[in-house]
């Protein structure tokens, strides 16, 4: 198989095969957490980091596991790389570790990694699978820093509060109160929410896409029509 | 090339989706009179604000679409979905409050699955819950009977001013379901309470059942729906009820003609597109509305449920549908469900 280049492999992750509006992959935690931009930014930055380090020790060993016993050694990878960085959250931001509480072990199970472990790293060099894990990790940590800061505005009119639970004490201003005397539209913050913002995401990319093949195919020359044969017999459609 | 091959009988129906529409308005009124005698203009202010806002965001949703605006917006479905809606809001519920519900009951009730009759849900139950799950101080704020005046019911609306504490009282559900050791006396005695059910809500429920009755005589709808969500409502009521005060849930009557019963059971249940659509599966739907709303209004964290029990119910839709196919004539019963050794 190819190399592809890294222009190809950051497009893919961030736009054209992004795991959380393309692959719908990973919505668990996608849909958990994106209640405020602090808790998906937690989770974004714990899954890319998780995912860089998966791909390039899967990548590293994929010449000595066999084919019958690759997943199994995968998820093992996955689960040691995971608890590594829950003890870390635990260590550094322990408040936001307990916001997060059971998504953080969950990360094992995130469809994401495994995809990627299994059908990119296991099939290319370390630094290339390193570098696709950046790439979809950064894609999937977007999208849930967007969503998580939409959702967060919509149900409570403040973005980035108590963003000291990651970034530390220093950082607690950061709130900025967008409407002032808002009620707050509680169903973004609910589940309900999670889901219906999502859509629109997706909906707003596939848009998007849409609009630029349109463009793309007016901006081609037409095809000179004078060339064109005439058909005189036979069906006419 | 197929020729269309159709058999006689050629019987053909008069109604056409407007017609239809217009006459659930039309049945409509005497409920939203009721209304507005009970709660002043409110009620009559919400219905227009409601029905802009429901034009408004349907034709931009159809534009989106690319779907011809004139010929859809002029079925009156919308209308509908925004009419009773605003009967079930509370009068004088804030502007934004209104325009949040409709809004979320025409693009995520019904637009997003493809317009009229391709809803799962039915949308004004949607677009009642997320404003009763987002919002759910103004939600329950229903004003006392014959409190607030023309101008004062305006100004509460457009957020300018509020009105003076006591003008949103409690609901007789509301009463029944936060005192556990009433009398029934000391009941019928709070001013929450009428000869019957809630003060006022049972005028407004019997006009609603008017309206309803009318459209049955009109067979817009079976029986069944509207039947099988009264009959749940009562057995249950029934069942669980003592004879005595607010340490049992309420009397048959008192639920029968409380909260947004008829309303529920001619207005909502009996929609053909969210509902299940046999005969037999309309009666056990209704029969499931009418259960759950008991069950919400007796032991849920709200005082009505009339909203959550349809939706929970048009879930259950398919379902009821695919067990009470009628069998075809001349076919054996099909067998349906898991059979053993699946």
């Amino acid at each position: 198989m190819s190399t592809p280049s890294l222009r190809q492999l950051s497009l893919d992750g961030l736009w054209k095969n992004n795991p959380a509006l393309v692959q719908l992959l990973g919505l668990c935690p996608l849909l958990g957490v994106s209640n405020s931009a602090v808790n998906a930014l937690g989770l974004g930055l714990a899954t890319m980091l998780v995912l860089v380090c998966s791909n390039l020790a899967v990548s590293l060993v994929r010449g000595v596991v066999t084919p019958a016993v690759r997943l199994p050694a995968f998820v093992m990878i996955i689960a040691a790389l995971t608890t590594c960085i829950e003890l870390l959250t635990q260590a550094y931001t322990y408040e936001l570790y307990q916001v997060l509480g059971i998504f953080i072990p969950l990360i094992t199970t995130n469809c994401v990694i495994l995809g990627r472990a299994d059908g990119f790293a296991a099939k290319h060099g370390p630094l290339v699978a390193a570098y696709d894990g950046l790439a979809m990790g950064l894609g999937f940590a977007l999208v849930l820093l967007v969503l998580g800061g939409l959702r967060e505005l919509a149900g409570t009119g403040a973005l980035f509060a108590n963003m000291h639970l990651l970034f530390g004490p220093a950082t607690a201003d950061w709130k900025l109160t967008l409407f002032d005397g808002y009620d707050g539209f509680l169903l973004a913050i609910l589940p309900p929410g999670a889901f219906i913002v999502l859509g629109l995401l997706i909906a707003l990319k596939n848009r998007i896409d849409h609009h630029l093949a349109e463009r793309r195919k007016a901006a081609q020359p037409a095809p000179p029509t004078a060339s064109r044969r005439v058909r005189v017999t036979g069906v006419i459609e | 090339m197929a020729l269309p091959r159709i058999t006689s009988p050629h019987a053909h129906g008069p109604n056409r989706t407007q017609r239809v529409m217009l006459l659930v308005l039309a049945a409509a009124i005497p409920g939203a009179l009721a209304q507005c005698w009970l709660y002043g203009a409110g009620t009559l202010i919400n219905l227009f604000w409601a029905s802009a806002v429901a034009l408004g965001v349907e034709a931009a949703a159809l534009k989106l679409r690319d779907r011809p605006v004139a010929f859809f917006l002029r079925d009156g479905s919308a209308l509908v979905t925004a009419a009773l809606l605003a009967l079930a809001l509370p009068p004088y519920a804030p502007w934004w409050l209104t325009l949040v519900a409709v809004g979320s009951a025409i693009l995520f009730g019904k637009q997003l699955y493809g317009g009229l009759g391709q809803n799962p849900f039915n949308p004004a139950m949607i677009g009642y819950v997320v404003a009763l799950v987002s919002f759910p101080v103004p939600m329950t704020q229903w004003p006392a009977a014959h409190a607030v005046g023309l101008l004062d019911g305006l100004q509460q609306i457009l957020g300018i001013v509020t009105l003076p504490d006591g003008w949103a009282r409690a609901t007789a559900l509301d009463v029944l379901k936060t005192n556990r050791s009433l009398t029934v006396e000391e009941l019928w005695q709070n001013p929450a309470f009428g000869h019957f059910g809630g003060m006022g809500a049972e005028i407004v429920n019997l006009a609603f059942l008017a309206g309803g009755l009318f459209l049955l005589h009109k067979r817009l709808f079976g029986w069944q729906a509207p039947v099988g969500m009264l009959a749940g409502l009562f057995v249950m009521s029934l069942l669980f009820w003592n004879g005595s005060g607010s340490d049992s849930h309420g009397s048959p009557l008192f639920h029968l003609l409380s909260g947004a019963t008829m309303l529920g059971a001619f207005f909502i249940v009996t929609d053909p597109a969210s509902g299940a659509t046999s005969p037999r599966g309309r009666l056990y739907f209704g029969l499931g509305v009418g259960v759950l709303t008991y069950v919400i209004r007796a032991w849920g964290g709200y005082p009505d449920g009339v909203a959550f029990a349809v939706l929970l119910m048009n879930m259950a839709a398919p379902t009821l549908d695919y067990y009470t196919r009628p069998r075809t004539y001349g076919h054996a019963k099909t067998q349906r469900g898991f059979k053993a050794g699946d």
